[in-house]
């Protein structure tokens, strides 16, 4: 059995925001760059190394990390496209959003990975130090011309799935591009999108342009996907050679942006459902979160101690995890909800936080 | 005629960049053109340039630099020329919420 963790880092639009669990429950602790948005937020396990990724309105994408969980920070340099590389023709590549940060990969601190708007992942292999653009990604033949943005202006790596056991065995998310996976640690990467399904495009089935909002694996078993996708949710469980949808038929659980997987149980799995890709809010002016525990064959709808009226939240695709029996989501109205029976019941913990990014056991 | 080799024009600063660099205060660094100021200020105040430019040396949208009253013309490398006695100054633009 896991270790429930007992601190949840939030990015927020005006900070990184702390709550701990103690026996009172869950207390805010306090925040870090008050002000300052926060666009990810992680701990690494072996070294309890924080890391905060910013977007900065005025002063640009910067990182920073905590090695006291929070009481004082160090900036790093964040990643930089190297000179004359292109998002697509004529159009020069810079830096505009850290979506995703992968701390120590497979146990390794030094080893970090960064998924970056405009579509470069990008790799530390000195804890941090320096970033290197992983160029057979970054030079893929579908991505000056099948890849674009989908929410933000440009395409963006939002999920880094690592094989547990094969650190050169990585798969991403990109919106919009879809899933891409590598077996030789980025010199080489293939698109894993058959069975996807995308509604927006003149050929839904195209293997480049479909857009998993986010994906993620079963630590138990990698080989089980999951994700959060435009078009409903999809599952895999062949680590990705094959998806299919798994959205319920007459529920909610179709549209949204994240997605959580129980650490231990393969078949359990949350959603926070919303209306549609035009229409972004609650559905029903009502929040509610979906569950299955039958690896997607049915989805339940949990409501209890969620407003379920005059309700616009939703939940973005970093914004919901999930540690043991809790779980956590924040939503785009600034509120945090945990529920501590896997969601069968939900308490508010504060109705008064920013937009809030991304949601983390640490 | 100038010797621009020995051009140091004053640099002020917008009050919002002393969040990050509480010890930043008004300077007078080596430099013809605006990215050779930026870069002299590296020199004294490690990283302050990513601030300003991006990670392709391209004046960030929500800043503004203004030699004297005058707003610099290209964004892009930060070529305008400075002179002994001119005053930059480094701004953020109004935006956000």
């Amino acid at each position: 059995m896991s270790t429930e963790k007992n601190t949840l880092l939030l990015g927020t639009r005006k900070g990184l925001i702390v709550y701990k669990r103690n026996t009172n429950g869950w207390q805010y602790v306090g925040d870090s760059f008050p002000g300052i948005p926060v666009s990810y937020a992680i701990s690494d396990e072996k070294q309890q190394k924080w890391w905060a990724c910013q977007d900065h309105g005025h002063w640009g994408c910067k990182l920073h990390y905590s090695a006291d969980q929070g009481q004082s920070w160090e900036e790093v340099q964040a990643p930089v496209y190297p000179e004359n590389e292109e998002i697509k023709d004529g159009v020069p590549a810079s830096l505009k959003y850290l979506w995703v940060l992968q701390p120590e990969v497979n146990g390794n601190a030094d080893h970090i990975l960064i998924g970056t708007e405009p579509g470069g992942l990008f790799e530390s292999k000195d804890g941090g130090k320096d970033f290197q653009l992983v160029d057979g990604l970054w030079n893929h033949p579908s991505r000056k011309t099948g890849w674009f943005g989908g929410g933000r202006d440009h395409p963006g790596i939002h999920s880094i799935v690592v094989d547990k056991n094969n650190p050169n065995h990585i798969y991403i998310g990109i919106s919009c591009a879809g899933v891409f996976e590598t077996k030789n640690g980025g010199k080489d990467w293939h698109p894993m999108n058959k069975g996807l399904k995308a509604e927006f495009l003149p050929d839904p089935d195209s293997e480049i342009g479909q857009d998993p909002h986010l994906l993620v694996a079963h630590p138990k078993n990698q080989k089980i996907m999951w994700q959060q996708n435009h078009c409903g949710i999809f599952k895999s469980d062949d680590g990705g050679t094959l998806w299919y949808e798994i959205s319920s038929n007459n529920g909610p659980a179709r549209f949204g942006f994240a997605i959580a997987l129980d650490e231990e149980d393969t078949n359990t799995a949350w959603v926070v459902p919303a209306v549609s890709d035009e229409v972004r809010v609650a559905i029903d002016k009502s929040l509610c979160v979906c569950r299955t525990t039958d690896g997607g064959k049915s989805w339940e709808t949990l409501t209890q101690g969620l407003p379920q009226e005059s309700c616009y939240d939703i939940v973005f695709r970093h914004a919901l995890d999930t540690t043991g029996s809790t779980v956590a989501f924040g939503t785009t109205t600034g509120n945090l909800y945990i529920s501590n029976d896997k969601g069968d019941s939900w308490d508010c913990l504060n109705h008064n936080l920013p937009l809030i990014h991304s949601v983390r056991f640490v | 005629m100038n010797d621009f080799t020995k051009v140091m024009p004053t640099v002020k600063f917008t009050y919002a960049l002393k969040r990050f660099y509480p010890d930043l205060k008004e300077v007078r660094v080596q430099g013809k053109t605006v990215a050779e100021v930026l870069k002299d200020l590296d020199k004294l105040y490690p990283k302050l340039s990513t601030y300003i430019v991006d990670d392709q040396g391209m004046l960030r949208k929500h800043v503004n630099i203004f030699i004297g009253n005058t707003l610099i013309e290209d964004k892009e490398s930060l070529g305008d020329m400075v002179d002994e006695e001119d005053e930059i100054f480094i701004m953020q633009a109004l935006s956000g919420g």
